[in-house]
């Protein structure tokens, strides 16, 4: 934290006011009223692991009762998927293949752009600049995924990717829904990357510079170095809103299961498969109807594995200075 | 606490933004051009899409959708039911999501002893539930409204409980930063003049904290607008041909007639989605531009 004190008062050094050392100013009374309130307060605080409970427990109950009718290892191993036939096929690989090449392309895109445009902001971009520039950017994640859907299936397949490229796509495929999936994503990379580059301490960029290094060499070879678990989580983030995107996927990749070969063929996700068989009615505690679950549940294992992997790297960033 | 190099940028950054000679050679300027390209590509692409959009959508952006329901006949057929329903569902999604979001960010922040496990489950959990992907929070409504006995699930407060599970953790994690970003001494003078704990939090760091706290709560709310996931899973009907008028009422949003008349075979419903999407679109992008407005303008520099 010394680092800090450079060119200014101590930031989040010694604290230089407030109550001695070992007192502290909350109250001694017993007050009942106040015990009230704060009770109410941790109600609400507590009601988030409620809600993650909620979340398994409404996943697990009917992945359950599918798994007793669908073995497991059919679920996990099987290459045909294909619930509402006669007779049915549930091998589940066709999805997580689908959502991993959605999220895949998606990565593609995201991670250059998002990447150079964090640094760019975070070490080159004058303060106003920054400060205009960043909320336009984070516009890009304020658009609904409905209209990124829509602009997938009617302006990137149907006059980038086959009037102007003259790609053999269909109308579904995975690689618009990927591109635009990227474009969707790109905010988040860059928002999280920038706040990694700027926690670098400034002590580290005036000693690379005092060895004679210029303004680039410095930037890729020590403050990039210095950030990579920041950006790691923010690379791993953008993993797990790839993973879970539905809207875009839904409207622009397809929803027909595929084993998807090449990124010009159609295929459905994890998600796609969520929304599409959700608008069909199926009848409480179907098996169709379970079936949602399963999937759902497997999504969520997914992401959740995803998220730990995002927040474990984010403490080690923070841990650092 | 917020960034260091914000309050003392001139000393803080300078060192690193003078060009010097070493920053004109080749190499260096090719950097900096891929840089530069990479914004370019990200803003050009929020360019295109909100051009094609408009340019779609604008020759049907007349009375007729805002007046009419949903019809079978493209030429008929408008918005007014999604429009109601949206304006409706974040109303009441607001109204459950906001008051529980700042009790919890308030009693994380202001009020728990950060050396009990189950303070830092809350934390880790608020952390992964943010992450959580939005049609899951869908199935979880599914299940809550079997649960609560509810025999129709297409209805405002299941649309509402849906999108505000969704943005609970957004809220939370937005409304703690900012009351972490009131300094400590406002506490300590405060406490120190006799006032309770509640008396401070309620009094001085909350009020202090307003400007952050709407940012993130209206950003929050225009991203519950702009969600169709998780209404998808409670079987949203897209042909709503009244006004919702309760909270046990039918009821269809913006977001999901756009999806719908986007997978329709005919042109016209895809321009009806275009149009719906303009309208959508400026009530977001005044959202957004209201949250960054209060940020600007109201937001306390310590």
């Amino acid at each position: 934290m010394s680092t800090d004190q450079i060119g200014g008062p101590p930031l989040a050094g010694p604290r230089t006011v407030g109550p001695p050392e070992g007192f502290s100013l909350r109250s001694t009374n017993k007050r009942y009223g106040e015990r009230v309130i704060i009770a109410g307060l941790f109600t609400c605080g507590a009601l988030s692991v409620l809600i993650t409970i909620g979340i398994a427990w409404a996943l697990i109950a009917p992945a359950i009762a599918f798994f007793q009718e669908v073995s497991v290892s059919e679920f996990l191993t099987g290459t045909k998927w294909a619930p509402r036939f006669k007779p049915p096929a549930y091998g589940v690989l066709p999805l997580v293949l689908g959502t991993l090449w959605t999220t895949g392309i998606a990565l593609l895109v995201a991670v250059p752009f998002g990447l150079g445009a964090a640094v760019y902001l975070a070490e080159y971009a004058p303060e106003r600049r920054r400060r205009t520039l960043k909320p336009v950017l984070e516009l890009l994640a304020g658009i609904p995924s409905v209209v990124y859907g829509f602009f997938a299936l009617e302006f990137m397949t149907k006059v980038v990717l086959q009037d102007w490229l003259s790609l053999p796509v269909g109308t579904f495929n995975v690689l618009s829904a990927g591109i635009v999936l990227g474009v969707m994503i790109i905010p988040t990379v860059a928002s999280l990357s920038e706040d990694a580059l700027t926690a670098v301490p400034l002590a580290i960029r005036q000693g690379s510079f005092a060895l004679g290094a210029n303004k680039m060499q410095t930037t890729v070879r020590v403050v990039f170095p210095a950030a990579i678990s920041g950006i790691a989580a923010a690379v791993v983030l953008g993993i797990s809103r790839g993973l879970g995107e539905t809207m875009i996927v839904a409207t622009a990749a397809g929803q027909r299961p595929n084993m998807v070969s090449s990124p010009f063929e159609g295929g459905q996700t994890m998600t796609g498969f969520i929304a599409n068989a959700a608008l069909g009615d199926s009848r409480v505690g179907s098996l169709e109807y379970n079936t949602l679950f399963a999937v759902g549940l497997l999504l969520f294992l997914f992401t959740l594995v995803v998220n730990i992997i995002s927040i474990r790297m984010v403490r080690r960033f923070r841990e650092a200075y | 606490m917020p960034a260091p190099t914000e309050k003392y940028s001139p000393d803080v950054r300078l060192a690193g933004r003078q060009a010097s000679n070493s920053d004109k050679n080749r190499r260096s300027l090719i950097f900096l051009g891929i840089l530069w390209f990479s914004l370019l590509v990200a803003f050009g692409f929020l360019v295109v899409l909100l051009v094609t959009t408009f340019l779609d959508g604008i020759g049907r952006y007349d009375s007729r959708l805002f007046t009419n329901y949903n019809n079978t006949t493209p030429e008929d057929a408008g918005a007014r039911a999604g429009i109601l329903g949206s304006i409706m569902v974040i109303a009441v999604t607001a109204l459950m999501a906001i008051p529980i979001g700042i009790g919890a960010a308030l009693y994380l922040e202001e009020f728990s002893r950060k050396d009990r496990w189950y303070n830092r489950l809350f934390e880790l959990n608020i952390q992964n539930l943010s992450a959580v992907p939005a049609i899951l929070y869908g199935l979880l409504t599914l299940g809550l409204m079997g649960a609560l006995g509810f025999k129709e699930r297409n209805i405002v407060f299941g649309g509402a409980l849906a999108l505000a599970l969704l943005i609970l953790p957004v809220i939370i994690i937005t409304t703690r930063e900012a009351l972490r970003a009131v300094p400590q001494e406002i506490r300590d003078g405060s406490l120190a003049l006799g006032a309770t704990q509640w008396q401070t939090a309620w009094r001085q760091t909350l009020p202090a904290a307003l400007p952050g706290i709407s940012t993130g709560t209206i950003l929050a709310l225009s991203r519950a607008m702009g969600e169709a996931a998780p209404l998808l899973l409670l079987g949203v009907a897209v042909y709503i041909t009244y006004d919702p008028n309760g909270l046990t009422s039918g009821f269809t949003t913006m977001p999901i007639q756009i999806f719908n008349w986007t997978s329709a075979p005919q042109e016209e419903f895809k321009t009806l989605a275009a149009a719906t999407s303009i309208l959508l679109l400026s009530i977001l992008l005044a959202m957004n531009g209201i949250a960054i407005y209060i940020r600007n303008r109201f937001a306390k520099r310590w």
